[in-house]
Protein backbone atom coordinates (compact mmCIF):
# COMPACT_ATOMS: atom_id res chain seq x y z
CA UNK A 1 0.00 0.00 0.00
CA UNK A 2 1.24 3.69 -0.68
CA UNK A 3 2.14 5.92 1.57
CA UNK A 4 -0.51 8.75 2.01
CA UNK A 5 0.29 10.57 5.24
CA UNK A 6 -0.01 14.62 4.86
CA UNK A 7 3.66 15.01 5.78
CA UNK A 8 4.91 13.06 2.99
CA UNK A 9 2.68 14.55 0.47
CA UNK A 10 2.57 17.71 1.61
CA UNK A 11 5.18 19.03 -1.03
CA UNK A 12 4.17 16.41 -3.91
CA UNK A 13 2.53 17.16 -7.65
CA UNK A 14 -1.27 17.08 -7.08
CA UNK A 15 -1.80 14.27 -9.56
CA UNK A 16 1.40 12.20 -7.38
CA UNK A 17 -0.60 13.04 -4.35
CA UNK A 18 -3.22 11.56 -5.85
CA UNK A 19 -1.91 8.41 -7.44
CA UNK A 20 -0.51 7.01 -4.34
CA UNK A 21 -3.31 6.64 -2.83
CA UNK A 22 -5.84 3.96 -2.71
CA UNK A 23 -8.20 4.09 -5.85
CA UNK A 24 -6.02 7.40 -7.58
CA UNK A 25 -3.34 5.22 -8.79
CA UNK A 26 -4.44 5.36 -12.83
CA UNK A 27 -5.28 9.02 -12.81
CA UNK A 28 -1.96 9.82 -15.35
CA UNK A 29 -3.02 7.60 -17.63
CA UNK A 30 -5.79 9.77 -18.94
CA UNK A 31 -5.07 11.16 -22.72
CA UNK A 32 -8.45 13.66 -22.10
CA UNK A 33 -10.34 11.38 -24.94
CA UNK A 34 -13.63 12.19 -23.46
CA UNK A 35 -15.27 8.94 -23.69
CA UNK A 36 -16.10 8.96 -19.42
CA UNK A 37 -17.91 12.60 -20.51
CA UNK A 38 -20.12 11.26 -22.79
CA UNK A 39 -20.75 7.95 -20.97
CA UNK A 40 -21.75 9.68 -17.77
CA UNK A 41 -25.61 9.69 -16.81
CA UNK A 42 -24.98 12.76 -14.54
CA UNK A 43 -22.69 15.08 -17.47
CA UNK A 44 -26.06 14.77 -19.75
CA UNK A 45 -28.11 16.43 -17.00
CA UNK A 46 -25.97 18.63 -14.62
CA UNK A 47 -23.74 21.08 -15.73
CA UNK A 48 -21.72 21.43 -12.78
CA UNK A 49 -20.26 17.44 -13.46
CA UNK A 50 -18.01 16.42 -15.81
CA UNK A 51 -15.68 13.66 -14.91
CA UNK A 52 -13.10 14.59 -17.62
CA UNK A 53 -12.44 18.15 -16.40
CA UNK A 54 -12.46 16.56 -13.00
CA UNK A 55 -9.30 14.30 -13.91
CA UNK A 56 -7.62 17.34 -16.07
CA UNK A 57 -7.36 19.58 -13.08
CA UNK A 58 -6.49 17.27 -11.39
CA UNK A 59 -3.32 16.31 -13.43
CA UNK A 60 -3.16 20.36 -13.93
CA UNK A 61 -3.04 20.45 -9.96
CA UNK A 62 -5.84 22.84 -9.14
CA UNK A 63 -6.17 21.33 -5.87
CA UNK A 64 -8.13 23.44 -4.22
CA UNK A 65 -10.31 23.28 -6.73
CA UNK A 66 -10.81 19.69 -7.15
CA UNK A 67 -10.96 19.23 -3.34
CA UNK A 68 -13.30 22.12 -2.83
CA UNK A 69 -15.79 22.26 -5.56
CA UNK A 70 -18.77 20.33 -5.60
CA UNK A 71 -18.09 18.19 -8.65
CA UNK A 72 -16.67 15.40 -7.21
CA UNK A 73 -19.78 15.00 -5.42
CA UNK A 74 -22.00 14.53 -7.93
CA UNK A 75 -20.06 10.76 -9.31
CA UNK A 76 -23.12 8.02 -8.62
CA UNK A 77 -20.43 5.80 -8.74
CA UNK A 78 -22.14 4.03 -11.50
CA UNK A 79 -18.89 3.13 -12.61
CA UNK A 80 -20.10 3.50 -17.06
CA UNK A 81 -16.94 5.45 -17.20
CA UNK A 82 -14.35 3.22 -16.05
CA UNK A 83 -16.13 0.35 -18.29
CA UNK A 84 -15.18 2.07 -21.17
CA UNK A 85 -12.71 3.93 -20.89
CA UNK A 86 -9.84 3.00 -23.54
CA UNK A 87 -6.74 3.90 -20.94
CA UNK A 88 -8.10 2.15 -18.31
CA UNK A 89 -8.44 4.78 -15.76
CA UNK A 90 -10.11 3.63 -12.83
CA UNK A 91 -12.01 6.70 -12.93
CA UNK A 92 -14.78 5.78 -10.36
CA UNK A 93 -11.80 5.07 -7.99
CA UNK A 94 -9.71 8.07 -8.78
CA UNK A 95 -13.19 9.80 -7.89
CA UNK A 96 -12.93 8.47 -4.63
CA UNK A 97 -9.70 8.85 -3.77
CA UNK A 98 -10.15 12.93 -4.61
CA UNK A 99 -13.05 12.18 -1.76
CA UNK A 100 -11.00 10.74 0.73
CA UNK A 101 -8.43 13.50 0.27
CA UNK A 102 -10.95 15.92 0.49
CA UNK A 103 -12.58 14.46 3.32
CA UNK A 104 -9.42 14.62 5.21
CA UNK A 105 -9.15 18.41 3.99
CA UNK A 106 -12.42 18.97 5.83
CA UNK A 107 -14.63 19.38 2.87
CA UNK A 108 -17.75 17.32 1.94
CA UNK A 109 -21.20 17.49 2.02
CA UNK A 110 -23.12 17.10 4.99
CA UNK A 111 -25.01 14.06 4.61
CA UNK A 112 -21.15 12.05 4.71
CA UNK A 113 -21.40 13.11 8.17
CA UNK A 114 -24.40 11.46 8.74
CA UNK A 115 -23.01 8.25 7.17
CA UNK A 116 -19.73 8.26 8.81
CA UNK A 117 -21.27 8.63 12.45
CA UNK A 118 -24.04 5.74 11.68
CA UNK A 119 -21.53 3.59 10.73
CA UNK A 120 -19.23 4.18 13.65
CA UNK A 121 -22.13 4.22 16.35
CA UNK A 122 -24.14 0.92 15.03
CA UNK A 123 -22.08 -0.70 12.42
CA UNK A 124 -24.56 0.09 9.77
CA UNK A 125 -25.59 3.68 8.11
CA UNK A 126 -29.29 2.95 8.51
CA UNK A 127 -30.39 2.51 12.19
CA UNK A 128 -32.80 -0.51 13.35
CA UNK A 129 -35.78 0.71 15.48
CA UNK A 130 -37.66 -1.28 18.02
CA UNK A 131 -40.57 -0.84 15.37
CA UNK A 132 -38.92 -2.54 12.63
CA UNK A 133 -38.03 -5.60 14.90
CA UNK A 134 -41.31 -5.69 16.11
CA UNK A 135 -42.39 -5.98 12.43
CA UNK A 136 -39.70 -8.26 11.62
CA UNK A 137 -41.36 -10.56 14.33
CA UNK A 138 -44.87 -9.83 13.00
CA UNK A 139 -43.41 -10.93 9.05
CA UNK A 140 -42.21 -13.90 10.60
CA UNK A 141 -38.71 -12.95 9.60
CA UNK A 142 -35.57 -14.26 11.69
CA UNK A 143 -34.33 -11.69 14.19
CA UNK A 144 -31.22 -10.22 13.51
CA UNK A 145 -28.23 -10.87 14.61
CA UNK A 146 -25.42 -8.75 16.84
CA UNK A 147 -22.92 -6.46 14.20
CA UNK A 148 -19.57 -6.78 14.99
CA UNK A 149 -19.51 -3.20 16.00
CA UNK A 150 -16.38 -3.39 18.10
CA UNK A 151 -14.44 -5.28 14.88
CA UNK A 152 -15.56 -2.78 12.32
CA UNK A 153 -14.25 0.36 14.73
CA UNK A 154 -10.74 -1.28 15.69
CA UNK A 155 -10.65 -1.59 11.51
CA UNK A 156 -11.51 2.34 11.17
CA UNK A 157 -9.06 3.17 13.90
CA UNK A 158 -6.11 1.12 12.41
CA UNK A 159 -6.54 2.21 8.68
CA UNK A 160 -7.08 5.94 9.51
CA UNK A 161 -10.72 6.72 8.87
CA UNK A 162 -11.57 9.87 9.45
CA UNK A 163 -15.06 10.56 10.45
CA UNK A 164 -16.24 13.41 8.34
CA UNK A 165 -17.91 16.80 10.08
CA UNK A 166 -20.99 18.89 9.35
CA UNK A 167 -19.79 22.25 8.29
CA UNK A 168 -21.86 25.52 7.79
CA UNK A 169 -20.68 26.31 4.20
CA UNK A 170 -22.21 23.04 3.00
CA UNK A 171 -25.44 23.04 5.04
CA UNK B 1 -28.39 -29.14 0.10
CA UNK B 2 -27.32 -25.81 -1.71
CA UNK B 3 -26.23 -23.38 1.78
CA UNK B 4 -25.53 -20.15 2.15
CA UNK B 5 -24.29 -17.16 4.31
CA UNK B 6 -27.20 -14.33 3.78
CA UNK B 7 -25.50 -11.09 3.57
CA UNK B 8 -29.05 -8.43 4.44
CA UNK B 9 -26.62 -5.47 4.71
CA UNK B 10 -28.10 -2.15 6.50
CA UNK B 11 -31.05 -0.91 3.81
CA UNK B 12 -33.30 -3.73 3.68
CA UNK B 13 -33.38 -5.46 6.66
CA UNK B 14 -34.29 -1.09 7.95
CA UNK B 15 -36.85 -0.62 5.23
CA UNK B 16 -37.46 -3.31 2.55
CA UNK B 17 -39.03 -6.66 4.40
CA UNK B 18 -40.65 -6.94 1.09
CA UNK B 19 -37.09 -8.04 -0.47
CA UNK B 20 -36.09 -9.74 2.39
CA UNK B 21 -39.30 -11.71 2.56
CA UNK B 22 -39.80 -12.34 -0.81
CA UNK B 23 -36.28 -13.39 -1.23
CA UNK B 24 -35.85 -15.81 1.86
CA UNK B 25 -39.80 -17.31 0.74
CA UNK B 26 -38.03 -18.02 -3.01
CA UNK B 27 -34.89 -19.56 -1.84
CA UNK B 28 -36.70 -21.85 0.58
CA UNK B 29 -38.99 -23.14 -2.36
CA UNK B 30 -36.21 -23.94 -4.24
CA UNK B 31 -33.75 -25.93 -1.71
CA UNK B 32 -31.74 -23.43 -1.00
CA UNK B 33 -30.84 -23.14 2.93
CA UNK B 34 -29.90 -19.74 4.44
CA UNK B 35 -27.95 -19.25 7.51
CA UNK B 36 -27.74 -15.65 9.08
CA UNK B 37 -24.32 -14.88 10.80
CA UNK B 38 -23.43 -13.19 13.80
CA UNK B 39 -21.30 -10.32 13.85
CA UNK B 40 -21.42 -8.77 9.89
CA UNK B 41 -21.82 -5.42 9.63
CA UNK B 42 -22.51 -2.77 7.40
CA UNK B 43 -20.78 -3.62 3.45
CA UNK B 44 -18.96 -0.07 3.29
CA UNK B 45 -20.83 0.80 -0.24
CA UNK B 46 -20.24 3.81 -2.12
CA UNK B 47 -20.93 6.48 0.94
CA UNK B 48 -18.02 4.93 3.06
CA UNK B 49 -15.94 4.11 -0.02
CA UNK B 50 -15.93 7.83 -0.47
CA UNK B 51 -14.89 8.34 3.39
CA UNK B 52 -11.89 5.99 3.30
CA UNK B 53 -11.84 3.25 0.77
CA UNK B 54 -9.19 1.53 2.42
CA UNK B 55 -11.23 1.35 5.49
CA UNK B 56 -14.27 -0.05 3.41
CA UNK B 57 -12.75 -2.54 1.69
CA UNK B 58 -10.98 -4.10 4.96
CA UNK B 59 -14.37 -3.99 6.49
CA UNK B 60 -15.84 -5.62 3.19
CA UNK B 61 -12.77 -8.27 3.74
CA UNK B 62 -13.55 -8.61 7.05
CA UNK B 63 -17.01 -9.74 6.74
CA UNK B 64 -15.99 -12.35 4.04
CA UNK B 65 -13.91 -14.00 6.60
CA UNK B 66 -16.81 -14.67 9.06
CA UNK B 67 -18.33 -16.67 6.08
CA UNK B 68 -14.68 -18.41 5.39
CA UNK B 69 -14.87 -19.34 9.25
CA UNK B 70 -18.14 -20.76 8.61
CA UNK B 71 -17.31 -22.78 5.27
CA UNK B 72 -20.10 -20.51 3.61
CA UNK B 73 -20.27 -18.93 0.34
CA UNK B 74 -22.17 -15.23 0.60
CA UNK B 75 -25.71 -14.17 -1.21
CA UNK B 76 -26.48 -10.45 -1.28
CA UNK B 77 -29.54 -9.52 -2.32
CA UNK B 78 -28.67 -5.44 -2.39
CA UNK B 79 -26.41 -4.19 -5.31
CA UNK B 80 -24.12 -1.94 -3.08
CA UNK B 81 -23.69 -5.11 -0.72
CA UNK B 82 -22.60 -7.32 -3.68
CA UNK B 83 -20.46 -4.98 -5.40
CA UNK B 84 -18.19 -3.80 -2.20
CA UNK B 85 -18.24 -7.86 -0.91
CA UNK B 86 -17.33 -9.05 -4.73
CA UNK B 87 -15.18 -6.32 -5.28
CA UNK B 88 -13.04 -6.87 -2.23
CA UNK B 89 -13.25 -10.65 -2.35
CA UNK B 90 -11.77 -10.35 -6.46
CA UNK B 91 -9.02 -7.92 -5.84
CA UNK B 92 -7.57 -9.64 -2.92
CA UNK B 93 -7.79 -13.31 -3.90
CA UNK B 94 -6.08 -11.12 -7.42
CA UNK B 95 -3.33 -8.98 -5.86
CA UNK B 96 -1.35 -10.36 -3.00
CA UNK B 97 -0.03 -7.37 -1.97
CA UNK B 98 -3.22 -5.57 -1.17
CA UNK B 99 -4.18 -9.23 0.52
CA UNK B 100 -1.17 -8.88 3.02
CA UNK B 101 -1.46 -5.04 3.50
CA UNK B 102 -5.41 -6.07 4.30
CA UNK B 103 -4.47 -8.61 6.48
CA UNK B 104 -1.70 -7.40 8.66
CA UNK B 105 -5.19 -4.94 9.66
CA UNK B 106 -7.22 -7.96 10.01
CA UNK B 107 -4.76 -9.32 12.71
CA UNK B 108 -5.94 -6.69 15.42
CA UNK B 109 -9.38 -8.69 15.41
CA UNK B 110 -8.27 -11.77 14.54
CA UNK B 111 -9.24 -12.27 11.31
CA UNK B 112 -7.13 -13.65 8.12
CA UNK B 113 -8.76 -13.06 4.96
CA UNK B 114 -7.57 -16.51 2.79
CA UNK B 115 -9.88 -16.27 -0.61
CA UNK B 116 -12.29 -19.50 -0.11
CA UNK B 117 -15.29 -18.30 -0.81
CA UNK B 118 -17.54 -16.63 -3.44
CA UNK B 119 -19.86 -13.91 -3.01
CA UNK B 120 -22.72 -13.82 -5.16
CA UNK B 121 -25.89 -12.09 -5.89
CA UNK B 122 -29.33 -13.71 -5.68
CA UNK B 123 -29.75 -13.74 -9.31
CA UNK B 124 -26.29 -15.71 -9.62
CA UNK B 125 -27.62 -18.21 -7.01
CA UNK B 126 -30.93 -18.72 -9.13
CA UNK B 127 -29.09 -18.69 -12.37
CA UNK B 128 -26.12 -21.17 -11.31
CA UNK B 129 -27.36 -23.39 -8.32
CA UNK B 130 -30.95 -23.64 -9.47
CA UNK B 131 -31.12 -22.63 -13.25
CA UNK B 132 -33.26 -21.86 -15.20
CA UNK B 133 -34.90 -25.32 -16.38
CA UNK B 134 -35.56 -26.06 -12.78
CA UNK B 135 -37.27 -22.35 -12.26
CA UNK B 136 -39.34 -22.90 -14.95
CA UNK B 137 -40.22 -26.47 -13.91
CA UNK B 138 -41.25 -24.94 -10.45
CA UNK B 139 -43.77 -21.51 -11.78
CA UNK B 140 -46.91 -22.68 -10.86
CA UNK B 141 -48.94 -19.25 -11.69
CA UNK B 142 -46.96 -18.23 -14.41
CA UNK B 143 -46.21 -14.19 -15.46
CA UNK B 144 -47.58 -14.93 -19.30
CA UNK B 145 -49.57 -11.47 -19.55
CA UNK B 146 -46.72 -9.25 -17.80
CA UNK B 147 -44.73 -6.67 -19.95
CA UNK B 148 -41.45 -6.15 -17.54
CA UNK B 149 -39.00 -3.30 -17.45
CA UNK B 150 -36.22 -4.98 -16.26
CA UNK B 151 -34.05 -2.23 -14.45
CA UNK B 152 -30.05 -3.92 -13.44
CA UNK B 153 -28.83 -0.82 -11.67
CA UNK B 154 -25.37 -0.18 -11.61
CA UNK B 155 -23.42 -2.19 -9.12
CA UNK B 156 -24.65 -5.92 -10.20
CA UNK B 157 -23.76 -4.96 -13.72
CA UNK B 158 -20.00 -2.51 -12.99
CA UNK B 159 -17.23 -2.81 -12.37
CA UNK B 160 -16.88 -5.85 -14.68
CA UNK B 161 -13.46 -6.96 -14.10
CA UNK B 162 -14.42 -7.42 -10.92
CA UNK B 163 -18.23 -8.49 -10.31
CA UNK B 164 -17.82 -10.82 -13.37
CA UNK B 165 -21.72 -10.55 -13.38
CA UNK B 166 -22.68 -10.52 -16.95
CA UNK B 167 -21.74 -8.83 -19.88
CA UNK B 168 -21.82 -5.25 -18.63
CA UNK B 169 -22.96 -3.57 -22.30
CA UNK B 170 -25.91 -6.64 -23.19
CA UNK B 171 -26.53 -8.04 -19.42
CA UNK B 172 -29.08 -11.13 -20.36
CA UNK B 173 -29.28 -13.05 -16.90
CA UNK B 174 -32.14 -10.72 -15.76
CA UNK B 175 -34.27 -10.99 -18.82
CA UNK B 176 -33.55 -15.05 -18.91
CA UNK B 177 -34.69 -15.05 -15.53
CA UNK B 178 -38.35 -13.25 -16.06
CA UNK B 179 -38.20 -15.30 -19.57
CA UNK B 180 -38.05 -18.44 -16.73
CA UNK B 181 -41.37 -16.96 -15.18
CA UNK B 182 -42.96 -16.48 -18.11
CA UNK B 183 -42.80 -12.94 -18.34
CA UNK B 184 -41.93 -10.78 -21.27
CA UNK B 185 -38.69 -8.50 -20.71
CA UNK B 186 -39.05 -5.30 -22.45
CA UNK B 187 -36.02 -3.30 -23.66
CA UNK B 188 -35.83 0.50 -23.54
CA UNK B 189 -33.97 3.77 -23.15
CA UNK B 190 -30.71 3.87 -20.55
CA UNK B 191 -31.90 0.48 -19.57
CA UNK B 192 -28.61 0.30 -18.21
CA UNK B 193 -28.01 3.76 -16.14
CA UNK B 194 -28.10 4.88 -12.98
CA UNK B 195 -31.62 5.67 -11.26
CA UNK B 196 -29.68 8.15 -9.12
CA UNK B 197 -30.37 7.09 -6.00
CA UNK B 198 -26.75 7.64 -4.78
CA UNK B 199 -27.23 11.73 -5.04
CA UNK B 200 -29.76 11.78 -3.06
CA UNK B 201 -29.02 14.17 -0.23
CA UNK B 202 -26.25 15.72 -2.64
CA UNK B 203 -27.78 16.87 -5.47
CA UNK B 204 -31.70 15.98 -5.30
CA UNK B 205 -32.76 17.50 -8.49
CA UNK B 206 -30.62 15.20 -10.18
CA UNK B 207 -30.88 12.17 -8.79
CA UNK B 208 -34.87 12.97 -9.60
CA UNK B 209 -33.85 13.57 -12.75
CA UNK B 210 -32.12 10.30 -13.44
CA UNK B 211 -35.46 8.13 -11.44
CA UNK B 212 -37.48 10.71 -14.12
CA UNK B 213 -36.03 9.54 -16.88
CA UNK B 214 -36.16 5.59 -16.34
CA UNK B 215 -40.04 6.14 -15.16
CA UNK B 216 -40.54 8.09 -18.33
CA UNK B 217 -38.93 5.41 -20.78
CA UNK B 218 -40.26 2.02 -19.40
CA UNK B 219 -43.78 3.77 -19.68
CA UNK B 220 -42.76 4.31 -23.17
CA UNK B 221 -42.13 1.01 -24.02
CA UNK B 222 -45.28 -0.25 -22.26
CA UNK B 223 -44.27 -1.94 -19.33
CA UNK B 224 -46.48 -3.01 -16.42
CA UNK B 225 -44.06 -2.96 -13.85
CA UNK B 226 -40.27 -2.30 -13.20
CA UNK B 227 -38.01 -4.66 -12.27
CA UNK B 228 -35.11 -4.29 -9.66
CA UNK B 229 -32.68 -5.97 -7.84
CA UNK B 230 -31.34 -3.28 -5.32
CA UNK B 231 -32.71 -1.70 -2.22
CA UNK B 232 -31.71 1.85 -3.63
CA UNK B 233 -33.03 1.51 -7.32
CA UNK B 234 -36.71 0.16 -5.69
CA UNK B 235 -36.60 3.62 -3.71
CA UNK B 236 -35.82 6.02 -6.48
CA UNK B 237 -38.06 4.05 -8.47
CA UNK B 238 -40.69 4.01 -6.30
CA UNK B 239 -40.90 6.55 -3.71
CA UNK B 240 -39.08 8.83 -6.95
CA UNK B 241 -43.04 8.59 -8.06
CA UNK B 242 -44.63 10.63 -5.29
CA UNK B 243 -41.82 13.18 -5.76
CA UNK B 244 -42.30 13.30 -9.87
CA UNK B 245 -45.73 13.98 -9.23
CA UNK B 246 -45.32 16.61 -7.15
CA UNK B 247 -42.78 18.41 -8.89
CA UNK B 248 -43.50 17.63 -12.50
CA UNK B 249 -47.16 17.25 -12.09
CA UNK B 250 -46.37 14.00 -13.74
CA UNK B 251 -48.28 10.29 -12.82
CA UNK B 252 -46.68 7.28 -14.00
CA UNK B 253 -48.65 5.03 -12.06
CA UNK B 254 -46.09 2.40 -12.25
CA UNK B 255 -45.09 -0.62 -9.84
CA UNK B 256 -41.59 -1.41 -8.96
CA UNK B 257 -41.04 -5.26 -7.81
CA UNK B 258 -38.00 -6.67 -6.96
CA UNK B 259 -37.21 -9.78 -8.93
CA UNK B 260 -37.31 -11.48 -5.65
CA UNK B 261 -41.27 -10.52 -5.42
CA UNK B 262 -42.11 -11.36 -9.55
CA UNK B 263 -40.25 -14.92 -8.67
CA UNK B 264 -42.36 -15.66 -5.12
CA UNK B 265 -45.38 -15.05 -6.95
CA UNK B 266 -44.67 -17.16 -10.05
CA UNK B 267 -43.73 -19.57 -7.57
CA UNK B 268 -47.36 -19.44 -6.10
CA UNK B 269 -46.58 -17.83 -2.72
CA UNK B 270 -49.42 -16.46 -1.27
CA UNK B 271 -49.06 -12.18 -1.95
CA UNK B 272 -50.98 -11.70 1.18
CA UNK B 273 -47.57 -13.44 2.58
CA UNK B 274 -45.08 -10.64 0.93
CA UNK B 275 -45.58 -7.10 2.67
CA UNK B 276 -46.46 -5.54 -0.99
CA UNK B 277 -47.97 -3.19 1.22
CA UNK B 278 -45.09 -1.46 1.69
CA UNK B 279 -45.04 -0.21 -1.52
CA UNK B 280 -45.75 3.26 -2.38
CA UNK B 281 -47.20 2.62 -5.66
CA UNK B 282 -49.05 -0.18 -5.15
CA UNK B 283 -48.74 -3.46 -6.77
CA UNK B 284 -52.97 -4.23 -7.19
CA UNK B 285 -52.29 -4.03 -11.28
CA UNK B 286 -49.46 -6.82 -11.86
CA UNK B 287 -51.70 -8.62 -9.43
CA UNK B 288 -54.84 -8.68 -11.14
CA UNK B 289 -52.95 -9.17 -14.27
CA UNK B 290 -51.48 -12.35 -12.87
CA UNK B 291 -54.59 -13.83 -11.14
Amino acid sequence: MPPHNTKETANMAFSAEVTCRHGGETLTSCYQCGTCASSCPVARLDSRFNPREILKLSLLGEKEEVLSGAAIWLCTSCFNCQERCPQDVEIADVIYALRNIAIEAGHSPNIYADFGAALVADGRIVAISKFVEKKREEYGLPPLKPVGVEALNKILTATGFTKPEKTEASQ
Amino acid sequence: MTKYAIFLGCTIPARQPNYELSARKTLEKLGVELVDLDDLTCCCPPPIQSINLESSQTIAAYNICLAEEAGLDIVALCNGCFESLAMANAALKKDKELKAHINEVLAKVGKEFKGTIEVKHFLQVLLDDIGLEKIKESVVKPLSSLKVAPFYGCHSLRPSKLLQFDDPERPQIFENLLEALGAQPLEYRNKLKCCGGLLKGISDDTALSLAREKLANTSKAGADCISTLCPFCFVALDIGQIQVKSKFNEVYDMPILHYSELIALALGVDPNELALRSHKVKADKVLEKIA
